[in-house]
């Protein structure tokens, strides 16, 4: 066969087996392989591991989460911690904490699709999953800390009878936009990205249920090259706005803190700080999810040990972009000659309230991630998802340093307070966990968790210009 | 030609095959004719001649409407209707009114996307005759599969079916139309 003989001429060609680029999908196998292994879990039975992982989830997000939400709003936010001078508590940690694992999900799938990274597209869709519930989670926070939930809509531009307007100057009022907006483009990607995969579901499905659902949710797709022309297209489209959206949403909630004039969030780095430690947590969360998934899910042929190591390096670089920004925090702190700023600073790391939580910061973030610079840690799943979690740990602390720390102890002794989050606070955080997995292994269940599509493009078979894809000598 | 005949579909095992087939089948001289295939082929947009999709500018237009719209709603709401003085700032500036708009500029172009790529591939669409066609199903696995429309000028069952046959298309078959 003319094909095979090619195989052994590009073999003679390719480089050195060290400096070969990694295969999106080990095991070489075909289209069709690939399609039954991709559906594979969705279409099997439940396994014991889900059910046991999903019961504690479901009873978090529908027992402890809507008794902890309905008693405050039903009572007030005095039901949390918050009061004077703390006004800002674990509502306010979580939230940019949700936001921020919600980031690194919209960096992997838009931002490497964008660099043409074909290593995405195996983790692409957990990771956009993993974007829409935690911006779901993180939107709750804000809507209910402003006390009077019921008059959230006051937000919202409506005309009204009291003729209140929204003020927009405030960054506070920015952020009403932001994350409505990441919540709204985010899940159009997911559910655009996901079109394709429901028409595979479609064609698969065994029993009339299935067939229908996935029908009407496929909407007809056909995948003709027409259609492929104008997704794609729509794709690159949302992928550049995602990308936007990475480095906006974030800064908005930068900006909700460093127009401020309270020592500690008085601070124009914040923006980018925000950015890149939502990055940083993100990845730290996708690890965590990576790691562990494609052992249950039995996909390591999919998602390879060079995809997880690939993923430990860009949280290894946001980091240390991290790093570099709490250097200049601290540096900038003593160098403004502010006596309240460097009082705020020095009390991070040497106060008696919440030094704990600064040397997590310095602990976890900044000293435990240069593990990652270890090729024998980034290639050993056990050890990245015990990182993964601490990192998670390391960057709540960060925003419980940025919101507590700063506001326990401002300008005036009259203004100082300690906070300690009570049983809602810490009710509501479990919660919020708990729906985030729930929703996580319903998905990883019931949905393909793979894009199943974009994979097949990206393997040696579907490449018209590769012997394994039907090329020819001289051309295709 | 037969009304009830949607068309003849045929089957190719790589994509290399099919774009070898469809640039032969447009040397041909047909013109309703599409690829189908489980995901989207390098090459072939140039091979069906299609030029560079609408969908970026129903997305540009999604989100130079949500900016203005936007800018416009604050200036008519903070500086027109119910102007309100917060720490002696301008009534309407650039700063104030440049970020909910940007952030809402994202919401109409993806809006704007995914409404164009929907309405551009007739979509959503219950019904199709080829979804009717147990062969085709392996369009969202590993087939790759080239429908040339009865109403092509050029169509006839058998010179059609000798020509996709000819072009190494395996599994001929006429495709109903189910209406």
């Amino acid at each position: 066969m003319s094909e095979i003989a090619n195989i052994e001429e590009l073999k003679k060609l390719a480089p050195p087996a060290e400096l070969r680029r990694a295969p999106v999908v080990e095991g070489n196998q075909g289209l069709g392989w690939l399609t039954d292994k991709l559906s594979a879990f969705a279409e099997a039975k439940v396994p014991l591991w889900w059910k046991i992982a999903f019961v504690p989830a479901a009873f978090a997000a529908t027992v402890i989460f809507p008794i902890c939400l309905f008693y405050q709003v039903f009572t007030g936010v005095g039901v949390w911690g918050n009061n004077h001078p703390n006004m800002w508590g674990w509502d306010i940690v979580n939230f940019i904490w949700w936001v921020g694992v919600a980031h690194a999900g919209t960096l992997i799938s838009a931002m490497l699709f964008l660099t043409r990274q074909h290593w995405r597209t195996t983790i692409g869709r957990m990771a956009e999953a993993m974007t829409v519930f935690s911006v779901m989670m993180a939107g709750l926070y804000p809507a209910i800390h402003v006390g009077r939930a019921w008059f959230d809509w006051f937000m919202f531009p409506i005309p009204n009878s009291n003729g209140n307007w929204p003020q927009f100057k405030s960054p506070l009022m920015w952020d009403v936009f932001a994350v409505n907006t990441y919540l709204m483009v985010s899940s159009l990607f997911w559910f655009m990205g996901m079109i394709p995969d429901f028409a595979v579901m479609r064609d698969r499905a065994t029993t009339r249920a299935r067939k229908a659902i996935f029908s009407l949710l496929a909407m007809g797709w056909t995948g003709s090259a027409w259609q492929w022309h104008n997704y794609e297209k729509a794709y690159v489209v949302l992928c550049g706005l995602c990308t936007l959206l990475v480095f906006t949403v974030s800064s908005i909630v930068g900006l909700d803190f460093c127009t401020s004039q309270l020592a500690g969030w008085h601070a124009t780095i914040f923006p980018l700080y925000f950015v890149i430690g939502a990055v940083f947590c993100g990845f730290g969360m996708m690890l965590v999810l990576l790691t562990s998934l494609r052992k249950l899910c039995k996909l390591e042929t999919i998602i390879t040990k060079s995809h997880i190591d690939k993923v430990a390096k860009l949280c290894l670089v946001s980091g240390l972009i991290i790093n570099y920004i709490y250097l200049m925090e601290i540096f900038i702190a003593w160098y403004s000659g502010d006596p309240y700023e460097r009082w705020v600073f020095g009390h991070r790391f040497f106060g008696h309230n919440y030094a704990f939580f600064g040397w997590m910061l310095i602990g976890i973030n900044v000293l435990l991630t240069q593990l990652l610079w270890i090729k024998k840690i980034r290639t050993n799943m056990v050890a990245l998802f015990i990182i993964g979690l601490f990192i998670n740990f390391g960057m709540w602390s960060e925003r419980m340093v940025i919101v507590v720390g700063s506001t326990n102890q401002d300008f005036l002794p009259a203004n100082w307070g300690l906070y300690h989050p009570t049983m809602w606070d810490i009710g509501l955080y479990v919660g919020t966990l708990g729906a985030f997995f729930m929703m996580y292994l319903l998905f990883v269940k019931f949905l393909p968790v793979i894009a199943i599509s974009e994979v097949k493009g990206a393997v040696p078979h579907g490449d018209p210009h590769h012997p394994l894809g039907g090329a020819q000598k001289g051309g295709h | 030609m037969n009304e009830k005949i949607y068309g003849l579909m045929a089957e190719f095992n790589t994509p290399g095959d099919l774009l070898r087939a469809a640039e032969k089948i447009r040397g041909a001289g047909y013109s309703r004719w599409d690829c189908f295939t489980p995901f989207p082929i390098h090459g072939i947009d140039k091979v069906m001649g299609y030029r560079n999709s609408l969908v970026g500018w129903v997305a540009l237009a999604g989100g130079a409407f949500m900016f203005l719209n936007v800018a416009g709603l604050i200036w008519f709401s903070n500086a027109f209707d119910y102007p309100l003085i917060v720490g002696g700032k301008p009534m309407f500036s650039v700063p104030m009114t440049f970020v909910p708009s940007y952030i809402m500029m994202i919401m109409g172009g993806a809006g704007g996307a995914l409404i164009g790529m929907v309405a551009l591939n007739q979509l959503p669409r219950l019904h199709h005759p080829l979804l009717f066609k147990k062969r085709f199903e392996g369009a969202t696995r590993d087939k790759f599969i080239i429908v040339i429309g009865a109403n092509d000028e050029k169509f006839c069952v058998t010179g059609t079916k000798q020509l996709l046959e000819s072009i190494g298309g395996v599994n001929v078959e006429i495709v109903e139309d189910q209406e």
